[in-house]
C-alpha cells in the first residue's frame, strides 16, 4: 500500500464543482497553503472547482490560503466559527455583497459536528448556543434537569490536511499546535488529502505517536519547504 | 463617579480567586491580562481552545513559532508539563466540565446569570469563535467589565438587550467598582469600593443588589 501522489496537482485532482471541502487549520497553524494554492492554479487553469463550501474555523487572511480562494471566486458558502482575523477583506467584502453564504457555529460545536461526521454519530445535543440567536431552529432537549441543543453531523466531500511527518500508508503527526481541526476533518471527509513536511517507510513513524492513523487518509504529498501561513501574512505575500 | 478599578486591578482581583493548580481559559483580550496577576506561590494550567494546556508568556519579538499561537492567533511558548490535542477534545475538556474557571470579557451581564458578548446587533460579519462554548462546563463562569458602558450606562442589567453569548451562565461578575455573585437569579454584592456607598453603586447597576450582612473592600493595588 502506498498512497503517495508525485506532486501537488495529482494530490487535488478530483476536488470537483460544488463540493464540501474541509480545510485544516486554526488561523495560520496547521493551514495547508501548498494544496489550497494548487486548487486555485487548477481553477485559473480549467475554471474548475468553483461554488465550493469550505469548512474551517475562520474564513481566510490576507491574500492567501483560503481567502485567495476566495477572492478567486472558488467559494459559494463558508461553514465557520470566526470570519474573521487581521485581514478579512476577502471574505467580508463578498459576505456584505451577497455573493458568499455564512453558516456560523459556535467552535466547539463546529468540532463536534465534525468529529460526530467521521465517527457516524448523525447528531447530538450539546449546551452551547442554548438560547440564543445560533439555536434558532434547531431541535432541543432536557436531558437531568438541563436545556440542550440538537447538532447535525459535518461530513465533507473532501479534506486538505498539512501534516508533520506521513508514512506512506497515511499515518500522521502533526507540528505543536497545528493538529487543531485537522484529525477530526481526516475521518469526516471521503477524499483526504495530506500535505506532509516529510514521507517516511512505514515503520519509522513510532505507532504509539501516530495521531492521525493512515485508514482516515487517501493521499499523502511531500512539501518539504512548506510555508506558513502567518509568516506570508506577515511578508505581504498575495496569492494571485 | 470619582474613581474607579483600571483593567489591570480588575484583572488582579479576579487572578486572586484562582486557586494553585486550577485549569483555567482567559477570554481574548482583557481576559488574558489575568494571566499576569497570578498571586506567588500559585501555579494556575491555562488552556487554549486551539489545543494546548499550559502555555506561557508570548516569545520575545522574532522568537514567534506562528504553528504555536493561542485562540487569540497571537504565538505563544510553553511550560513544563504542556500538552497538544484536537479541537474536539479541547472542547471536550470546556463542556465536560473540566475546567476550573472560565473568564470572558462582556458587553452586558443580566442578574439571572445571562452574558451577552459576541455581538452588538445585526451589522457587519457575525462571530462567534469558542465564546458560546465556553460559557458552558466551566465550574466558575466569571466576567471581568468596566461597571458601565463608555456613555455610562450600566453593564450589569435585569435582562440583557444584545445577542445572548448564553442563558444562566455567569457565576460572577469582578467589575471596576465592585465584586458580584449570581445567586438564584440575583446579583448579591460580596465588594465594592470603600469610596463608594451602597447606593452610589446600585444607581449604576441595572438591577437590584442584595445585600449580604458582610460586604467585604474592593481594593486592589496599584497595577498595569
Amino acid at each position: 500500500m502506498d498512497k503517495t501522489v508525485p506532486d501537488l496537482a495529482a494530490a487535488v485532482a478530483g476536488i470537483e464543482d460544488g463540493m464540501v471541502l474541509m480545510v485544516g487549520g486554526f488561523g495560520g497553524s496547521g493551514a495547508p497553503i501548498e494544496l489550497i494554492h494548487a486548487l486555485i492554479d487548477r481553477f485559473k487553469a480549467t475554471g474548475s472547482p468553483k461554488n465550493l463550501t469550505v469548512v474551517n474555523n475562520n474564513a481566510g487572511n490576507g491574500r492567501i490560503g483560503i481567502a485567495a480562494m476566495i477572492d478567486a471566486g472558488m467559494v459559494s458558502k463558508m461553514v465557520c466559527s470566526f470570519p474573521r482575523s487581521a485581514d478579512p477583506r476577502a471574505f467580508t467584502e463578498k459576505y456584505l455583497a451577497g455573493e458568499i453564504a455564512l453558516e456560523l457555529v459556535p467552535q466547539g460545536t463546529l468540532a463536534e459536528r465534525i468529529r460526530a461526521g467521521g465517527a457516524g454519530i448523525p447528531a447530538f445535543y450539546t449546551p452551547a448556543s442554548f438560547g440564543t440567536d445560533v439555536a434558532k431552529g434547531k431541535p432541543v432537549a432536557e436531558f437531568d434537569g438541563k436545556s440542550y441543543v440538537q447538532e447535525r453531523w459535518l461530513k465533507a466531500d473532501a479534506a486538505l490536511i498539512k501534516a508533520e511527518l506521513a508514512d506512506t500508508m497515511g499515518n500522521l503527526t502533526y507540528r505543536k499546535a497545528a493538529r487543531n481541526f485537522s484529525p477530526l476533518m481526516a475521518a469526516a471527509a471521503k477524499l483526504t488529502i495530506v500535505q506532509a513536511t516529510k514521507i517516511v517507510a512505514p515503520g519509522e513513524i513510532d505507532p504509539e505517536q501516530v495521531v492521525t492513523p493512515g485508514i482516515f487518509v487517501n493521499r499523502v504529498v511531500e512539501v518539504a519547504d512548506a510555508k506558513q501561513e502567518e509568516a506570508l501574512m506577515r511578508d505581504g505575500v498575495a496569492y494571485a | 463617579m470619582s474613581q474607579k478599578l483600571s483593567n489591570a486591578q480588575i484583572a488582579w482581583r479576579a487572578a486572586q480567586d484562582i486557586a494553585d493548580g486550577a485549569y483555567v481559559n482567559l477570554g481574548i483580550g482583557f481576559p488574558e491580562m489575568v494571566a499576569k496577576f497570578q498571586p506567588p506561590g500559585r501555579q494556575a494550567i491555562f488552556h487554549t481552545e486551539n489545543g494546548v494546556l499550559n502555555f506561557g508568556e508570548a516569545p520575545s519579538a522574532g522568537e514567534e513559532d506562528w504553528d504555536l499561537i493561542n485562540a487569540g492567533k497571537k504565538a505563544i511558548t510553553l511550560k513544563p508539563g504542556a500538552a497538544f490535542f484536537h479541537h474536539a477534545d479541547s472542547f471536550g475538556m470546556v463542556r465536560g466540565g473540566h475546567l476550573d474557571v472560565a473568564i470572558l470579557g462582556t458587553y452586558e451581564v443580566a442578574e439571572n446569570g445571562d452574558l451577552a458578548n459576541w455581538s452588538t446587533g445585526p451589522k457587519g460579519v457575525p462571530a462567534v469563535g469558542g465564546a458560546m462554548d465556553l460559557v458552558h462546563g466551566a465550574k466558575r463562569v466569571a466576567v471581568i467589565t468596566d461597571h458601565v458602558t463608555k456613555d455610562g450606562k450600566p453593564k450589569l442589567v435585569k435582562r440583557c438587550t444584545l445577542p445572548l453569548t448564553g442563558v444562566g451562565c455567569v457565576t460572577r461578575v469582578y467589575s471596576s467598582l465592585a465584586v458580584i455573585d449570581i445567586e438564584h437569579g440575583r446579583f448579591v454584592l460580596r465588594e465594592k469600593l470603600p469610596s463608594m456607598s451602597v447606593e452610589e453603586l446600585q444607581a449604576v447597576t441595572g438591577a437590584e443588589l442584595m445585600l449580604p450582612d458582610v460586604i467585604g473592600d474592593l481594593v486592589a493595588p496599584e497595577v498595569s
